[in-house]
């Protein structure tokens, strides 16, 4: 790693006063912008630490609304969130492993949006709200490209605010070296409609898939996704799967979704 | 350069450290407790897992100002008071759990944490916890067996495939 100064405000305040100097960077749980570090993909002046904000970290319900704090880590909302959204807590329960569960914070993942994170998944197919240092930011208008966000500099997610759905699942094709979704779909039935959302298949990373949420809302059930496809143009191929595989799967991954949320 | 202070196996501990220092590096190279293990160095492996505030971390994905503070154990720390190997320890011992012995400090340190949150896992259970800890030795059945065995349970059914 390139050298950095680092610094652990304790008010979100503070933070974004220390994330106005030029080349500083905000530090979540680390657990990709350490890797990234150690590559020397980026070269930071200052990390500043988002986990040492009181308020910033924990999981709070009612009225249909889950709000969890842009600190709080994957474990945390596995373990907090499970009665009140129990499809958003699978999510965060299958993450990378229990010590990166331990560190990794949806801020962090959300901030990043690595399109093959599992958590964009859960906030644009949840329609989710982006809480941050200076307004809200609906998930639609969010997720704007690959590791591209709507977030400005210096900008901090304080919160997340979920409507909690009728019925929900989250499917996960693992890729099991980098505990990644090869692909993931996300499935909510909220009574405004059914969202879909895509994560790991996407070059511009995640997607709602509109002709499957049309289906779905004429009919929640895994076979209203019967004969649609989605076009393999502009899906990622790697040695993992081709184009035509990743559009392949995300219908499948999208009826295991519809038929686990019942 | 700062001062770092955190509590190490229930003693007080401080040393130098920059930004960039990592836990594992402050471990071992500041506080010479080179049980830590660096395996891969990419959060993959699991060799380096500590206790950071009671909770299993990879402590080369973990910055040394973050553990500032904070209640550290390391596999140091893991021993009876008497100096003889804990159950979780004498059970990698009596299973046969490690060959090279490279991965063992993050199994032990792993499994800890896991019985901690749950006393009697089932074998599934083990396993899926220790996703984030990598051996190229035995296979894992051992490490199974052994965490069974140390969490109080009959192990003879277990194959030793």
């Amino acid at each position: 790693m390139y050298e950095f100064e680092f610094e652990k405000p304790s008010t979100v305040a503070e933070a974004v006063a220390a994330l106005a100097d030029e080349e500083a960077q905000a530090l979540g749980g680390g657990q990709t912008l350490i890797p990234t570090l150690k590559q020397r993909l980026a070269m930071p002046s200052k990390l500043v630490s988002l986990t040492g904000i009181a308020g910033m970290s924990g999981v709070s319900g009612g009225d249909g609304v889950v709000s969890i704090g842009g600190a709080t880590t994957h474990a945390e909302v596995a373990a907090a969130a499970a009665g009140a959204y129990p499809a958003l807590a699978a999510l965060a329960g299958q993450i990378g492993d229990p010590a990166v569960r331990n560190r990794g914070t949806i801020g962090g993942s959300l901030a990043n949006n690595d399109p093959a994170a599992c958590y964009p998944a859960a906030a644009l197919g949840s329609g989710a709200t982006i809480m941050t240092s200076t307004r809200e930011i609906t998930a639609d208008d969010f997720f704007q490209g690959l590791f591209e966000t709507a977030l400005e500099e210096g900008e901090i997610i304080t919160a997340v605010r979920f409507p909690v759905p009728q019925k929900a699942s989250y499917q996960k094709f693992l890729q099991p070296a980098s505990r990644f979704a090869l692909v993931g779909v996300f499935a909510a039935k909220f009574t405004a409609g059914v969202r879909v959302a895509v994560t790991g298949a996407s070059e511009e990373g995640v997607f709602r898939w509109n002709e499957a949420e049309a289906a779905l809302d004429a009919n929640f059930a895994p076979e209203a996704l019967d004969g649609l496809s989605l076009d393999a143009g502009g899906m990622i191929a790697d040695l993992h799967g081709s184009k035509e595989y990743r559009a392949h799967l995300v219908g499948v991954m999208a009826k295991r979704a519809v038929a686990a949320a019942g | 350069m700062a001062k770092v202070s955190m509590t190490v196996n229930g003693k007080a501990a401080s040393g130098e450290a920059e930004g960039r220092t990592l836990l594992s590096s402050f471990l071992r190279e500041e506080l010479g407790l080179t049980g830590t293990h660096v395996g891969c160095d990419t959060s993959q492996c699991g060799a380096c897992v500590v206790h950071v505030d009671g909770k299993a971390v990879k402590a080369c994905t973990m910055l040394a100002m973050e553990a500032d503070g904070a209640e550290v154990s390391t596999i140091e720390g893991q021993a009876n008071a008497d100096g003889s190997l804990n159950v979780i320890q004498q059970a990698f011992q009596d299973h046969h759990g490690l060959q090279c012995g490279f991965c063992t400090p993050g199994m032990v340190m792993s499994a800890a944490a896991l019985l901690k949150d749950n006393p009697k896992p089932s074998e599934a259970e083990i396993r899926h916890y220790l996703e984030g800890n990598l051996c190229r030795c035995t296979g894992y059945h051992n490490i199974v067996k052994a965490i069974m065995a140390a969490s109080g349970q009959d192990v003879s059914s277990i194959a030793a495939e």
